[in-house]
């Protein structure tokens, strides 16, 4: 009798692996705060959330556009798009998709409680012409709305409805919404349960449109777990004891180690994200300086002493161990606008570095504080120490004041700062965003200068991005690659490098190396 | 007994005022929670909307005198990071921490008093020495290392036990226990020790401290001029007057093993309290962050008030003193 029982359990747990699941295990340092597509823009948010919902256009392996919930789309209009939606999509509970559910999402990622605003700005509304072809009419021509598009997650409205969710999450409701821990999405992957900052478990979408587009075919996850460690080195042990099939994050001290395990291999590849010094070049005298007379930043022959004093092929060797893409401009080359002859750096030039600040009138150097955080970017605090020491060969006292990204952000956003270190992603993969962001004077306007935390200011610049804001085609681009020559020659920022991004892996585990760190496991497969 | 109980409490209020006002007036320094929910894009007016929602442009006193009047009825609002009620938060994770702290003191008590009373015994035995050398390690090296010490020889090296996680569990109501599970069982083992091997020197260090001494009072070699057995003289008259502090100081230390399961459960990824509150300090998560504090001054009270309970009830002296009144 016993041994009939185990014979037919084993046959069970034969069954089950005979009917082909592929569970892939997964671990990040972070857990998605939330599960409503409308809510927060963090890529711990969108790498759940994108196997889950589709946009109207879906992202290639190289960050292209490709047809995703809309087959194809048109500028009607300077101000108007149309798109055509994919006909038989059903959403994972049932409710067909129709282009009233992209009317929903677009006003819903409207609201003042959404992080998603960046992606809809220029959106006055949507409009359903038929039940699958809806029309996007935007305030000012927008050349780049697709690329902002396929950023923005397609909820069903009547779901939505139902539920009680037409708007993201506002922190003064005492309670809980239902997005906040479920999802009703059309894409490749459904959520089965979720407990936060526990396990994630995602079921494969059987009905999904694309499992038979080229990328997808040879596809073959099942199941994905997501489970967060935020301890480093219990991250990499688990991938080690085989009890985690891929972390999305592995700390850099660890690659030589992973690279040498048997059945682990690290993916490496470029991040949209490029690392940069910024500085005070408003204020008549700097917060943190022994010049209080005058602010020598304001002084482009200190700035340009600054950057020919950095030994960037050092910094890339040494403190990224190679994994660094060194730059003179301030976004890489995925983003549209980029210009292979604007990414020219200041060489590097000790004694011309020194001449430069004789020049400008200290020829002893100067003292300034640099704040730096220790623990967003990849060897932030590291980077900046090596800057310090290149400094003090040229004269300049600089003091490092290292801390972790909390307090970090809320002083430079303060703009209680002489010096900082950024990293700045660009979602939008286009350069207007990185240029409005944080070269733009600060005038109030919409996402102008928001991030320009130094009040770099510059009439000439200012009129360059208002034209890449309102024009497309040749005018625009020339429009960029004219700022991009400014940004060479007045050094608003001292660039570096483009950050790279590793991803570590059981030999056994193929998923394509993506730029915007963001893991596709429709195109995954496990063997 | 209840004039003493309730003075107990009166005592008890001003301190955990005290621990609400220090925290609530440290959260200024660990970040701006505004800057973190908005992200990466969003303009001045936005801004300003969620400050105001917030309450975070009221002056210092109003805000405080706002959240301790919630606290008070505990409501401690919806955390900044999840979108979730606090208490909802704190009641799930609460289970994870005090299975994990259980187990730790548990292990800490059944194999330090054994070790303590043998090395009571046996002083110059080389298995002594060899306790009192290990315990050395327990009590310098830092739980840190010694929980990445375990994940790497039993579960990278040896593969036999998860180096994090939880592993199943089962819902009974609204606790979750992973007793009840193989894996649950197993994943408890590495963190529980890591947690536990602190508190188990400690007990072992005290129980042979108070072994010797109390092998040396005058009713103990009564005992053995009566013939007693050294089993009974041992066990029976030894061992039980050295367990009064022992357990007087294993119920203060229980307070601390789930204050400082912090450390443990980051190590392990623990789905306990401790990690909650070290992810809320990360994302300036305040309302979160001030409940947990309040939480474990609340631990740490209420403990003290049962230890000198236990105390009034086991030492006699405490009850004739007061009967005395007067004297």
């Amino acid at each position: 009798m016993r041994k009939w029982l185990w014979a037919a359990a084993l046959a069970v747990g034969l069954g089950a692996a005979g009917a082909d699941a592929r569970t892939v295990r997964w671990s990040a340092s972070g857990d998605p705060n939330t599960m409503d597509p409308h809510s927060q823009n963090l890529g711990t948010v969108t790498m759940v959330l994108q196997q889950i919902y589709d946009a109207l256009i879906s992202r290639t392996q190289d960050l292209g556009l490709a047809p995703g919930l809309a087959t194809r789309w048109e500028q009607q209009e300077p101000t108007r798009w149309r798109f055509w939606l994919r006909e038989g999509v059903k959403f994972h509970e049932g409710q067909a998709f129709t282009a009233d559910d992209v009317v929903f999402s677009v006003t819903r990622a409207q609201q003042p409680t959404s992080n998603y605003g960046i992606f809809v700005d220029t959106i006055d509304r949507a409009v359903q012409v038929e039940p699958l072809v809806v029309d996007i009419i935007t305030r000012v021509p927008d050349p780049i709305l697709p690329n902002k598009i396929a950023s923005l997650m397609i909820m069903s409205r009547s779901w939505a409805e139902q539920h009680n969710a037409t708007r993201p999450q506002n922190t003064r409701q005492r309670e809980e919404m239902h997005t906040t821990r479920n999802t009703n999405g059309t894409g490749a992957f459904r959520l089965a349960s979720r407990e936060p900052d526990v396990r994630t478990v995602l079921a494969r979408n059987n009905d999904w449109w694309g499992w038979n587009e080229p990328a997808s075919r040879e596809a073959n996850i099942t199941e994905i777990v997501y489970r967060p460690i935020s301890s480093d080195a219990t991250r990499i042990a688990a991938l080690l004891s085989g009890e985690i099939d891929f972390v999305l994050d592995p700390p850099l001290q660890d690659l030589n180690r992973l690279r040498q395990a048997q059945n682990i291999r690290v993916l490496e590849g470029p991040e949209v994200r490029t690392i940069f010094l910024a500085m005070d070049v408003h204020r008549d005298r700097l917060l943190y300086s022994d010049v209080t007379d005058r602010n020598p930043f304001k002084d482009l022959r200190v700035r340009r002493a600054l950057y020919h004093a950095i030994d960037i092929q050092a910094i890339h060797r040494t403190v990224m161990r190679g994994q660094s893409v060194v730059t003179g401009t301030f976004f890489p080359p995925q983003v549209n606008g980029y210009s292979r002859e604007e990414d020219v750096r200041l060489p590097f030039d000790a004694n011309r570095a020194r001449a430069l600040l004789a020049e400008a009138g200290y020829p002893n150097g100067f003292g300034f504080t640099l704040d730096c955080p220790n623990n967003r970017y990849i060897n932030d605090e590291q980077i900046c120490q090596a800057i310090v020491a290149m400094w003090a060969r040229i004269g300049v006292r600089a003091q490092l004041n290292a801390m972790p990204l909390g307090p970090f952000f809320a002083k430079i956003q303060r703009e209680d700062t002489s010096m900082y270190l950024l990293g700045w992603g660009v979602p939008t993969l286009d350069a207007l965003y990185s240029f409005q962001s944080l070269l733009r004077t600060r005038d109030g306007g919409q996402g102008n200068g928001i991030w320009n935390y130094g009040r770099y200011s510059n009439p000439h610049m200012d009129q360059l991005i208002d034209i890449m804001v309102n024009q497309s085609g040749q005018a625009r681009n020339n429009a960029i690659r004219e700022a991009l020559r400014i940004y060479r020659e007045d050094v608003p920022h001292i660039p570096l490098h483009h950050q790279m991004i590793p991803w570590a892996m059981r030999a056994n585990f193929q998923i394509p190396h993506m730029a915007n760190n963001q893991p596709y496991f429709r195109w995954a497969r496990m063997n | 007994m209840f004039a003493f109980i309730l003075s107990r409490i009166l005592q008890a209020l001003p301190v955990m005022f005290t621990v609400a006002l220090i925290s609530f007036a440290m959260f200024a320094y660990v970040g701006d929670p505004v800057a973190i929910m908005l992200g990466q894009d969003y303009t001045q007016a936005q801004r300003d909307a969620l400050v105001a929602e917030l309450g975070l442009d009221q002056p210092f006193w109003v805000q405080f005198a706002t959240f301790v009047v919630n606290a008070a009825q505990g409501e401690f609002g919806l955390s900044y990071r999840l979108s979730r009620p606090v208490a909802e938060l704190i009641a799930e994770r609460a289970p994870a921490t005090l299975e994990l702290a259980f187990t730790a003191a548990g292990i800490a008590l059944l194999v330090g008093v054994p070790m303590g009373v043998y090395t009571g015994l046996y002083r110059n035995s080389w298995l002594s020495r060899f306790f009192l050398t290990f315990s050395l390690v327990g009590v310098s090296l830092p739980t840190f290392l010694i929980g990445i010490l375990l994940i790497l020889v039993f579960a990278v090296w040896l593969g036999w036990l998860p180096s994090f996680g939880r592993g199943d569990t089962v819902r009974i109501g609204f606790w979750t226990t992973g007793f009840l599970t193989v894996s649950g069982l197993k994943a408890l083992i590495l963190p529980a020790i890591t947690l536990g091997l602190f508190q188990l020197t400690l007990i072992m260090r005290l129980v042979r401290a108070e072994m010797l001494e109390v092998l040396r009072t005058d009713y103990i070699k009564f005992a053995r001029a009566r013939g007693l057995p050294n089993r009974v003289v041992h066990f029976g008259h030894a061992l039980k007057n050295t367990l009064v502090p022992v357990i007087t100081m294993v119920g203060l230390q229980l307070g601390a093993i789930i204050a400082f399961a912090i450390v443990t459960e980051t190590v392990f990824q623990w789905p306990g309290m401790g990690l909650l509150f070290i992810q809320s300090v990360g994302a300036a998560d305040i309302p979160v962050m001030s409940a947990y504090l309040l939480l474990i001054a609340l631990v740490f009270v209420t403990i003290n008030l049962i230890v000198d309970l236990l105390y009034y009830a086991v030492d006699p002296r405490l009850r004739i003193g007061r009967g005395k009144g007067g004297h």
